[in-house]
């Protein structure tokens, strides 16, 4: 947990890194790197959090010899097994949520970021915060992001 | 200063937005429409009630008894594929917070440039390549994202579905890609029990007749005219329906995308989904992954307990909570009003107000009635889909 919970930090934005499609509908999200984040964090950092991530995914949806097998018990009982045991996917979200939740207390706590989980938004973004001291010129940052972001 | 505090705890299903009825403290999920829904449930339970008592006994004497014991298995397969397809989450895709919201909004308007006033701007749509193919997204007005592809907005259930099939009254719920292969299984395996029926009452009445004649024996089997009259009738619906589903999980398309013509070839438009190898299509839909539902319908709401006269102010400081949620309610009392064609130029939102509107607890504002924003084209095509599905 943070040390510094003295410290208040106000929430000054936040940045929705959005999904990308363009292997179809599985899940995936865009390594590119925001614009209001260029001062926060390093790139190679997000990216290899995002890519992480990504992998995870693709684990979680791989079609293959597991999602068959695990599909065919699951049909012959009628579905009625998944009332004891744990999907595949199910088990990899729970992995998923233990690497953010790392990710957040070694890399993006101590940058003033904050990551959430996908699940939370429908699986659509990831969002992140960006919080600011509120000894800090918190209401500048807030604009100059916006500015940025309208500039693109 | 007295504080008032309140102490139930409301789960997130109860403020979901969306036409949809919740049983179970949240745990089934169904449309607001279930009369037809309860019809199909009496129909297959009844046929069913009938066979066993009338036909079975004779059969399990003069035949075999594994007949009525595979009757018993392939009715409780039926049932439990209608329960679950009827029962689950479809794949609604919850709606966008303030902020997404207001985010996506500026990249949209950042994205079309200046628009001269009094002309209308260009429809929201987001270009991808999917397999070198273009794919337009909607910009969904009532959910306020961009629809992923493959979803679509159902207006009975007032949600955008992912992978959305269609909405079916029989089932009482949206088919879409969580529950479609339930739903497919329950066709298949209704058609089967229908086929199952029909034959043996058939077999059984001719076995009888054989020995007591014709009349005596409708005389003494009453139901088996009832069972035959209702199975000639749903195996044409069912086994047409799931011929009409085989063909679309082996092209990989949706009901939604054949009506719609999606990918019907012209413009030399091919889906973008399909594998090109019908195994591979079928084995994606129908052994895929089990998706989970992102619609945390038994969470618990963060319900600010204390109305007092200190404003209580999120725990932000610990930045490293997981369950960062400051704004737990839904678009549809809190949302910023975002603009389509129709609003006034003044009332666009900017993000930075909104970052500092939404960490404040919203529950002394009275919950204002916002109407969702549907387009016109969201409405159109969902009804092309509800008119043409059944």
């Amino acid at each position: 947990m943070s040390t510094d919970t003295e410290h208040s930090a106000s929430l000054a934005n936040k940045v929705f890194i959005q999904r990308d499609y363009s292997e179809g509908t599985t899940c995936k999200f865009q390594t590119k790197f925001p614009s209001e984040l260029e001062s926060r964090i390093e790139r190679t950092l997000f990216e290899d959090t995002v890519k992480t991530l990504n992998n995870y995914y693709a684990e979680a949806e791989k079609i293959g010899g597991q999602s068959y097998l695990e599909g065919c018990l699951a049909c012959a009982t009628a579905y009625l097994i998944f009332l004891c045991m744990e999907t595949r996917y199910e088990k990899v979200l729970k992995k998923i949520a233990k690497y953010i939740q790392e990710q957040n207390e070694k890399i993006y706590a101590p940058r003033g970021l904050l990551i959430t989980d996908p699940i939370e938004r429908g699986m659509r973004v990831i969002e992140i915060s960006i919080y600011e001291d509120r000894g800090s010129s918190g209401s500048s940052s807030g604009s100059s992001s916006v500015s940025g972001s309208t500039a693109r | 200063m007295s504080a008032v505090m309140i102490t139930r705890k409301v789960r997130k299903w109860e403020k979901l937005p969306g036409k949809n009825t919740f049983c179970c403290d949240g745990r089934v999920m169904m449309a607001r429409q279930k009369g037809v829904f309860y019809l199909t449930l009496f129909l297959i339970v009844g046929t069913c009630s009938l066979f066993f008592a009338f036909e079975c006994p004779y059969l399990a004497l003069h035949l075999s008894p594994a007949i009525p014991v595979f009757a018993v298995l392939l009715f409780l397969f039926v049932i439990a594929m209608l329960l679950r397809t009827s029962f689950s989450d479809p794949g609604v895709l919850p709606r966008a917070l303030p902020e997404e919201a207001t985010f996506i909004e500026m990249e949209i308007e950042a994205a079309n440039g200046n628009v001269p006033a009094g002309q209308r701007p260009p429809p929201r749509i987001r270009n991808v390549q999917i397999n070198n193919q273009i794919v337009k997204l909607k910009y969904c007005y009532t959910c306020k994202i961009f629809r992923p592809p493959r979803a679509s907005h159902c207006s009975i259930c007032d949600n955008c579905v992912d992978r959305f099939d269609h909405h079916c009254p029989w089932v009482g719920n949206c088919v879409g890609k969580r529950n479609y292969r339930y739903f497919y299984l329950f066709t298949m395996s209704l058609s089967l029990l229908t086929i199952y029926i029909f034959t043996f009452d058939i077999v059984h009445v001719v076995m009888r007749s054989v020995d007591k004649g014709f009349l005596n024996t409708l005389k003494e089997t009453p139901g088996t005219v009832l069972e035959v009259l209702v199975c000639f009738f749903t195996l044409w619906s069912v086994v047409g329906l799931t011929g009409f589903h085989t063909y679309l999980i082996s092209l990989n398309q949706t009901t939604n995308e054949d009506i719609k013509g999606s990918w019907s070839g012209k413009n030399r438009v091919q889906n973008p989904y399909s594998h090109k190898n019908i195994i591979k299509n079928c084995c994606e839909v129908l052994c895929g992954p089990t998706y989970p539902s992102v619609l945390d319908r038994r969470g618990l709401m963060e319900e600010d307990s204390s109305i007092s006269a200190t404003p209580v102010a999120p725990s932000s400081s610990s930045s490293t909570t997981s369950s960062s949620n400051p704004v737990p309610q839904t678009t549809k009392t809190t949302a910023p009003l975002i603009p389509n064609e129709h609003t006034p130029d003044d009332a666009k939102p900017s993000i930075a107000a909104s970052a500092e509107k939404s960490p404040s607890p919203k529950e002394e504002h009275p919950p204002a009635k916002v109407p969702p924003l549907a387009s016109p084209e969201t409405d159109v095509e969902t009804s092309i889909t509800k008119d043409k599905t059944h």
